[in-house]
């Protein structure tokens, strides 16, 4: 806290000259400034658990749209002989994958029982018509997928949309909207899908559009107070008084803004509609057979969970491992673009 | 500089914080001391760590909070080294701070009579009906009309003036040593803001306490504060008497914040603000952190750090521009004003009686 | 007060009429009709069960009578169990459902925010992480998977608890902790971030420099400023524990309203579907509407006279 005036060179202390000044700034201005997408990702990239998560997703959408191409079986082709195998993988003499089998206190080769040929092999076994579980995973997986897409679009297309008009517009369309979503939430999911899929008749189609029908409401109040938000901030004000049309200003400026809310939302949208259908199709009144859901093959296998667990635990694994990779992702997003939230 | 009437002394205090982007040197070697009964004030822009250096004298400072040295010394005994159990003692009953935002830190769900009278609960193990007479004494102390009937409604029944006078009286109620301000009016309106720093003045000499007082505007330090700290990206650049800082100022930062600060002859023209940005404490600047938006910055100022340059027994400011080597340079014509105006009260030796000239300026 | 419920309940009842109007038309573009076997039947055979379930008349009246009846608690008579009034069935069956639901909610909701207050107390050490783990696997294991595996390796296997049926409270524990995961998970995960939340607010900070400690912060200030909130989730996880009881009486073959919409959507039994249909949204506007009026009552900001 003493002055401590050593002698410096008086060079020391001429006034700066630009030249040196600019040098400073450009030491500043080399401080790496991030945007709020990029600074986003950089955080869920340093979340091991989120993109652990992201690749599982990858890997089973490549695994499960490709399967065509390396599927062992057709999913849907039925082979009473070889009925309930266990499963066996090439090579591998484990108990529980080399295609044996507990009998009455016995372990026994079921496929040697069956009369399979030698080169026969379904890696986790077959059903109670002999179709091969690998395959029809893969196909329910498949479902469950297309699911997730389907309703991420819907969740998109009317949620967002619906959120933004009712935010934006305000006033008495505001208030309407807002009674029409609060009607709606009165009424459970499942009552509305229920009623639909009676209607429509089971299959794909009515599962699909029970879903979009449920799908978008929690996007839509969502959007809607953030949009509430936005809408009286200066950048869009300023756009507003420039003149900017609404519909420019909803995409130039609006969206980017809301894309935060949307993708957190979407993550948790999926998971609920994936287990809708596997929940509709457990239940019967999904998609029909002889297609493969990871609900009916669920359902399926428990009747036999007893005697042959493997038929109800393969799906029932793919099915949580579905669900926890999109609810993982979905907290690491969230994480990732609200920093200050501490949520894990 | 050791002092017996010290009530505080912060020593060479230096923290970081660890962040992903790395270390964020926060304070870097700080200090400064306050003494019994007086108002210091610590102004600078935000991040120039103001409540950082408070929170760890209340040995609050985040979980990320790296002390990488400094002492901290209340009552010969250093705060850095106490227990987290030895601390929640001192808190509350020795050292009491106030924040910012009123509207934000009274518990929504607890009636305000509790809460004032909790530190006397956990301090004095008073029993309940004691401390609540206590906490409705307190609550007229700080002018909440009709306090008997007040004293059992929540928060939000309040105006942010009304729930900051709660908070004083929580931070109060047990007589603390040292109050610590952060920033405690910059939420409210400036009228409801003269009401508040009214009452903590009368309140402190009615309870002789020390006040240190942080606010990035200089406006409201002039009738505050005996002695003025001012800090800059995590050190303290230049500190003296209030006099000495508004009317004599030395460090070209010090000039930026006194030309930013509005009076009667700059209304209606633009305020001069500090052009720029402070620098990214994750990798603070060679030199003189300031040098970047100094005009007057020198050669030097880019090498090396400038040491505290002795003006008065009182006044210290860090800066090149006091060497004896330095260039003589020209202050803006508003700190030429201010320099004149000290010429003519050192001149008048009226050190005594300052406050009748802060009046004076607070009318220019 | 009487304002906001007049209010409230208009809306409701706006609610379950919408309700039964769109499930009553959509009812009738079914094909489905109560005869199962209408080939063997002779027209008059025929013309007598249209009459019995008053088919016969114009629709615009079969609606206000079935709309007059819906008022009265009547919801016809079911196609499946063609002498069973809808509202009987429903009626002899909501005792189950309302218990193992009741148990669900309760049991599910206390650990969950138990659960999660220790998760945020312990924000970032290995029990934040087990908890978190813990509330992830909850909400992303199915009702119907859980349900099969406890009923195998706790009733089956180690013979703990009954494997199925109705009749006392060993009955229930099962179903109970098959439909209390998802309410549990939930609370958890909501419990846990509203626990953080309000740990790093300004009234905590000035708690601590108060001089309070840990334990006293969490008691006196954080925890029920967190549990408030709670309230609001109630109403979601009711649902939740309709969906779940649909497949897990089911799978413990439980004789509740699940299980009989389950039956009754696979059977075609339209009147039966309408009346549950109504029956789960009147539940869930009951449960909504006591949440709300309790969070007012115990949020001290807010103040129900709208
Ligand atoms: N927990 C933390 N982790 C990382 N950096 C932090 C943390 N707390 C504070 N900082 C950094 O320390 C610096 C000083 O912060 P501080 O809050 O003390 O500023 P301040 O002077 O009080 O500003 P204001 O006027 O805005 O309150 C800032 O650069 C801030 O980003
Ligand atoms: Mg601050």
């Amino acid at each position: 806290m003493a002055d401590n005036s050593k002698s410096f060179s008086t060079g020391d202390f001429l006034p700066l000259s630009d030249a040196d000044r600019s040098h400073l700034d450009s030491e500043k201005i080399t401080a790496p400034s991030q945007t709020f997408l990029q600074d986003s990702w950089r955080r869920l990239r340093h979340n091991k658990a989120a993109m652990i998560c992201l690749v599982i997703l990858i890997i089973l959408f490549i695994l499960s749209f490709g399967s065509h191409f390396f599927q062992t079986h057709n999913p849907n082709a039925t082979n009473p002989d070889l009925a309930n195998l266990p499963p066996k993988i090439p090579g591998l003499d484990i108990n529980g994958f080399n295609g044996t089998l507990m009998q009455s206190g016995e372990r026994i080769n079921a496929y040697a029982q069956a009369h399979a040929h030698a080169g026969t092999y379904y890696i986790l076994g077959t059903d109670y018509l002999g179709r091969d579980l690998f395959s029809r995973i893969l196909f329910g997986t498949r479902i469950s997928l297309t699911i997730a897409l389907v309703a991420s679009f819907f969740d998109l297309a009317f949620g967002v949309v619906y959120g933004i008009i009712s935010g934006w517009l305000g006033g008495w369309v505001d208030t309407l909207m807002q009674r029409i979503i609060e009607i709606i939430l009165s009424i459970p999911n499942l009552v509305v899908m229920v009623l639909l899929i009676v209607v429509l008749k089971p299959g794909m189609s009515a599962i699909i559009i029970a879903i979009a029908i449920t799908s978008w409401i929690n996007m839509a109040r969502l959007v809607r107070a953030q949009t509430l938000e936005l809408k009286n901030q200066e950048f869009i004000l300023a756009a507003r008084t420039l003149g900017e049309s609404s519909f420019k200003i909803a995409f130039k400026h609006l969206l980017p803004n809301l894309s935060s809310v949307i993708i957190i939302n979407l993550m948790f949208t999926i998971p609920t509609a994936i287990f809708f259908e596997a929940f509709l199709s457990y239940i019967g009144i999904g998609v029909s057979a002889p297609q493969a859901s990871l609900g009916t093959l669920i359902s399926d296998g428990q009747k036999n969970f007893q005697f042959l667990p493997y038929q109800m635990w393969y799906p029932a694994i793919v099915l949580s491992i579905i669900m926890i990779a999109f609810n993982i992702l979905g907290d690491g997003l969230r994480d990732a673009f609200d920093p200050k939230s501490n949520r894990k | 500089m050791e002092n017996s009437k010290n009530i505080l002394e912060v020593r060479n205090l230096k923290i970081n914080f660890n962040t992903y982007a790395g270390k964020v040197q926060a304070i870097r070697d700080v200090s400064f001391d306050l003494q019994k009964g007086e108002t210091l004030a610590i102004v600078g822009e935000s991040g120039s760590g103001k409540s950082v250096t408070t929170r760890s004298i209340m040995g609050l400072n985040a979980p990320n909070a790296d002390i990488a040295g400094g002492t901290i010394m209340f009552k010969d005994q250093d705060l850095l080294k106490k227990t987290r159990k030895q601390m929640d003692e001192i808190r509350g009953r020795d050292i009491a701070e106030i924040f910012q935002d009123p509207m934000t830190s009274l518990d929504p769900t607890m009636k305000i009579g509790k809460q004032i009278a909790e530190p006397l609960v956990i301090h004095k193990g008073m029993k309940r009906e004691k401390a609540m007479a206590q906490a409705l004494e307190m609550m007229k102390l700080v002018g909440i009309e009709n306090a008997e009937k007040r004293i059992n409604d929540y928060p939000h029944q309040f105006s942010g003036g009304m729930r900051q006078r709660i908070v004083i009286a929580i931070a109060l109620v047990n007589y603390p040593e040292i109050l610590i301000a952060d920033e405690p009016t910059t939420a409210l309106d400036v009228t409801i803001q003269a009401q508040i720093l009214d009452l903590m003045k009368e309140l402190q000499t009615k309870t002789n306490t020390s006040i240190i007082f942080i606010t990035h505007d200089l406006g409201v330090v002039a009738g505050m504060a005996d002695r003025v700290a001012v800090m800059y990206a995590g050190k303290i650049v230049e500190y003296g008497t209030v006099d000495e800082i508004f009317y004599n100022p030395k460090h070209p930062y010090t000039w930026g914040l006194l030309n930013s600060m509005p009076t009667m002859d700059t209304s209606g023209t633009e305020l001069p603000s500090i052009p720029g940005t402070p620098p990214d404490l994750l990798n603070p600047p060679k030199g003189d952190a300031f040098a970047a938006r100094n005009k007057y910055a020198l050669k030097i100022d880019t090498e090396q750090e400038p040491p505290f340059f002795k003006v008065s027994d009182t006044h210290y400011a860090a800066t090149w521009l006091l060497d004896p080597h330095a260039p003589k340079v020209t202050p803006p014509d508003q700190i030429i004003e201010r320099q004149k105006h000290f010429a003519k009260l050192t001149h008048e030796t009226i050190h005594s009686n300052r406050g009748k000239h802060i009046e004076e300026e607070e009318q220019l | 007060m009487a304002k906001y419920l007049a209010k409230r309940i208009f809306y409701i009842i706006l609610t379950l009429f919408i309700v039964t109007t769109v499930t009553f038309f959509l009812m009738k573009f079914m094909p489905g009709t109560p005869l199962t076997n209408q080939a063997k039947l002779s027209p008059s055979q025929i013309h007598q069960i249209y009459k019995q379930y008053g088919l016969d008349k114009p629709l615009w009246q079969q609606y206000l009578s079935y709309l007059a009846g819906v008022v009265h608690g009547n919801f016809g008579t079911s196609f499946q169990f063609s002498d069973q009034p809808v509202s009987y069935l429903i009626g002899s069956r909501l005792g189950p459902s309302l218990t193992i639901g009741g148990e669900a909610m309760v049991v599910g909701v206390i650990i969950g925010i138990i659960v999660g207050s220790i998760g945020a107390v312990k924000q970032d050490t290995w029990v934040d992480t087990a908890t978190t783990i813990i509330s992830i696997l909850g909400v992303s294991i199915p009702s119907f998977v859980l349900a099969v595996l406890l009923q195998y390796y706790l009733g089956l296997k180690l013979r703990l608890f009954p494997i199925a049926d109705w009749g006392g409270f060993m009955y229930t524990v099962l179903p109970t902790l098959a439909l209390a995961a998802s309410p549990f998970a939930e609370t958890a995960r909501f419990m846990r971030t509203e626990m953080v939340d309000v740990l790093s607010s300004d009234y905590i900070e000035l708690a601590k420099a108060k001089g309070l400690n840990k334990v006293g912060i969490i008691y006196h200030h954080a925890l029920r400023n967190s549990l408030i909130p709670i309230v609001t989730i109630v109403g979601p996880l009711a649902v939740n524990i309709m969906t779940g009881s649909m497949v897990v009486e089911n799978i413990f073959s439980i004789p509740g309203i699940g299980e009989q919409f389950v039956k009754s959507i696979l059977t075609n039994d339209y009147p039966t579907i309408m009346g549950l249909a109504i029956v789960y949204c009147a539940m869930l506007c009951v449960v909504l509407l006591i949440t709300d009026i309790l969070y007012g009552l115990i949020d001290p900001r807010i103040r129900i006279n709208k």
